[in-house]
């Protein structure tokens, strides 16, 4: 039977998948997070993504690898005016139980040795299903046809590490595999294993305020093993049991009303210091 | 066709309740009809000139499938941003279109298969009509999942083909599961209609004039001569071919239902999904039945064989399904209260007073209250009120899987990817032209198909009794063949005045 022989998993090079010594995980501290969106951009110019126009954001067809979710905060109906906003970046989880696998019927999006959850723009047919069952909604779709209108000069901007997608098919962050392939392909002609924190990925380099770590979760020097072992982490709808090797810092909000109240102008601020004085 | 005979006319009519053996209770044909009338009130419609309202109807569902032909290769040109569908809403009229239409194709099966293994004969009148709105529906069906994925021409990577990537298809996805489940579906249906058919087609064949036309349905009919060998082998092929759709009737919509309970989002998320979409495929599927044969009868002047009482027995199981389907969507706010999950309340508090509460209401409407009319029996047997309600079934269907769909979609997990769906003008287009495909094919089968399983009707009438014409008391009163009614048994009969001049009613 031609499935039987020789299949991949039995292959000597599959066994000895250099991928599997490497595990990536992610960290987003969102006590750090300022919500100044250059992840969003360094993201949309590593990777290809694609700008489509007000009129298709307005149509739910942006393509957006990672976003920058607000949610307001107001103490019961008191400053509902002004609420307090808060800031949580969301890209692709990389689930390790990730419901969009599942789903896809010509297995288009797999889970990789090293535990990410990947694309594969090639095999996807579109049927959308992998985006209705992400709860996180980070998978977009090419409606149309976005990269083939665009400019010469545009084109010749594009990253010519990153595939450029057609229409029909579905993509989302992928951790830049690229820059994760590459940093192992130079290890590996060094003859040397990887360093810990030597992949970078483009939304972590631009975070001015290093809110988001990515790393090896094998390697013990990493930081993000350390910010993982953080008494403030937790996961997206951990309750869904998706198990996402992305996990957040929670942000701490300091509510002490005197400090607040400090905070919001000096006056009152000189007044509170002139009572505990 | 050769009329030698003037004087004999068919009553058109549901006529006086016969006397007689088999009269009275249980009667499912009227009109005192011989085996020949029924022979010639269904294959004339295949032999003459179609009444002009088929052509009429004929020329707009036509119109229809060619807009639909036009639109989609509009969407294949352009890709998918043509329909409405986004983010987060992945998931539009396409799918709901494609359950709605798997839906409508379930009542076909069920009567022929679940009903003949029930020994339920009345199903005989309308079997093959609903069978062959069964197929028609799963063809209409089958075009929206295969023309809403981003890329239809590696639509084939769906199916199990061999190929020098040893890659398969992911049999953990419920798209998958789909493929299976439709095909087989549609595949064993179409084998068990035409089976069915092999002796109504020899009837044909044997009636034809025209040298191709013998000769195409000869081809057809698999060289059928009625004779006992035959009977008996198609009896038992037909026996099995119905064990085998009984189960594929459940199975496909249980298959379909799966598309959304196995995924993760609140309101798809749920184990109730295979009973209560066979359930209103079921309702769905009869009550186009009874749409559809309300005109055929009218039009076609089958109304001592299409029985008033056929229709009641249909209404009552719209009745049954769609309380039973009522009784689902009860449940389901009922399990999303109990479950105390916060998403599972809050998708079922927005499906109800959400920005999608009318098409919510509009499917409560048509799908729990208005069947409920049929409890009385005066309106189950009126033709007017079937009519529209059989309609208004099919339109509560239809925002059924759109609010499944639709409303599940647009509000899930995190509030930053909630939206909203618009439909396009080729989504309207396409699903008006997905019921002109569907009309089309329908008339077609009208023109040119026995619409009325003739042998089968045959059989359930009080002449096939073998002690029909001994009086009950066992001494035979002829020769065992159509003595008794005083028709022989080949004798043509006058076609002019078979004729309905109730041509003027529209059918699509």
């Amino acid at each position: 039977m031609v499935w039987e022989e020789n299949h991949p998993k039995d292959q000597p090079a599959m066994k000895d998948n250099p991928y599997y010594q490497n595990q990536w995980g992610m960290s987003i501290d969102l006590n750090t997070c300022t919500g100044c969106n250059a992840c969003v951009v360094a993201c949309t110019s590593e990777n290809n993504v694609q700008v489509v126009g007000k009129e298709e954001v307005s149509n739910g067809r942006h393509m957006y690898w990672i976003r920058n979710d607000r949610y307001y905060v107001t103490e019961g109906d008191e400053g509902a005016e002004d609420p307090e906003m808060l800031m949580q970046p969301v890209m692709c989880q990389h689930c390790e139980n990730a419901p969009c696998e599942s789903v896809c019927p010509v297995a288009a999006t797999l889970h990789s040795p090293d535990g990410t959850n990947q694309m594969i723009y090639n095999r996807c047919i579109g049927t959308r299903y992998c985006a209705n069952n992400c709860p996180y909604k980070v998978r977009r779709f090419n409606f149309f046809d976005w990269t083939k209108t665009l400019p010469t000069e545009v084109q010749m901007a594009q990253n010519p590490e990153v595939t450029v997608r057609t229409r029909g098919v579905m993509e989302k962050c992928s951790w830049c595999v690229q820059r994760i392939r590459q940093s192992q392909q130079q290890a590996d002609n060094e003859d040397r294993d990887l360093r810990p924190n030597e992949v970078e990925t483009a939304c972590q380099q631009a975070c001015p305020t290093d809110a988001i770590t990515f790393g090896d979760l094998n390697n013990p020097e990493s930081d993000v093993v350390e910010e993982k072992q953080n008494p403030r982490r937790y996961e997206l709808m951990a309750y869904l049991n998706t198990k996402p090797r992305l996990s957040y810092l929670g942000r701490v909000r300091n509510t002490n009303p005197r400090i607040e109240e400090a905070l919001s102008s000096e006056q009152d601020a000189d007044a509170v210091a002139a009572a505990d004085a | 066709m050769a009329n030698t005979e003037d004087d004999k006319t068919l009553p058109a009519e549901p006529s006086r309740p016969q006397e007689g053996a088999g009269g009275g209770h249980g009667q499912l044909v009227r009109g005192d009809l011989s085996f020949h009338d029924i022979t010639e009130m269904v294959s004339r419609h295949t032999e003459k000139k179609a009444p002009l309202a088929w052509y009429i109807a004929f020329a707009a569902s036509l119109s229809g499938a060619l807009l639909l032909l036009a639109l989609l290769a509009y969407v294949v040109w352009n890709g998918i941003g043509v329909w409405g569908n986004n983010q987060p809403v992945g998931w539009g009229w396409p799918i709901v279109n494609f359950v709605f239409w798997v839906g409508i194709g379930h009542a076909g099966t069920l009567i022929s298969a679940i009903l003949f293994l029930f020994r339920q004969h009345w199903r005989t009148a309308i079997n093959r009509a609903a069978e062959a709105m069964t197929l028609f529906a799963v063809v209409c069906a089958l075009i929206w999942p295969t023309f809403h994925v981003g890329r239809v021409w590696v639509i084939y990577w769906t199916l199990p083909i061999p190929n020098q990537m040893e890659m398969w298809p992911q049999f953990k996805s419920p798209l998958l599961w789909d493929v299976f489940a439709v095909s087989s579906y549609f595949i064993v249906s179409l084998v068990f209609w035409y089976v069915g058919l092999v002796p109504d087609l020899a009837t044909l064949r044997d009636r034809a004039e025209n040298f191709w036309r013998k000769r195409i349905l000869g081809f057809f009919s698999l060289g059928w001569t009625g004779a006992n060998r035959h009977w008996r082998n198609y009896e038992k092929a037909y026996l099995l071919l119905a064990g085998l759709a009984t189960p594929l009737v459940l199975s496909v919509h249980s298959v379909v239902s799966f598309d959304f309970a196995v995924s993760v989002l609140p309101g798809w998320h749920t184990t109730i999904f295979p009973p209560y979409f066979v359930a209103g495929a079921i309702f769905s599927g009869f009550a186009m039945v009874v749409t559809l044969m309300v005109i055929t009868r009218e039009v076609y002047g089958l109304k001592n064989v299409i029985t008033i009482d056929h229709l009641e027995k249909m209404n009552i199981i719209i009745l049954v399904t769609g309380t039973i389907v009522g009784f689902a969507y009860i449940t389901e706010f009922f399990m999303a209260w109990y479950s105390g999950v916060e998403y599972e309340q809050y998708a079922f508090i927005n499906r109800a007073f959400g920005p999608y509460a009318w098409a919510y209401w509009i499917m409560m409407t048509c799908n729990l209250i208005t069947p409920q009319l049929f409890w009385s029996k005066k309106l189950r047997r009126s033709i007017p009120v079937m009519f529209v309600l059989s309609i208004f079934v099919n339109i509560g269907m239809w925002f059924e899987r759109f609010v499944i769909t639709i409303t599940s979609l647009h509000r899930d997990f995190l509030p930053s990817s909630w939206g909203y769906f618009e439909p396009t003008w080729v989504d309207i287009g396409t699903l008006v032209g997905s019921f002109g495909l569907f009309f089309t094919l329908f008339l077609l089968f009208l023109r040119f198909v026995p619409m009325v399983a003739m042998a089968e009707v045959k059989g359930i009438m009080p002449q096939a009794d073998p002690h029909h014409y001994d009086g009950g008391d066992g001494r035979a009163a002829g020769n065992g063949h159509a003595e008794g009614d005083g028709e022989p048994y080949i004798r043509p009969a006058k076609v002019a005045s078979l004729e309905q001049p109730d041509t003027d009613e529209g059918e699509a």
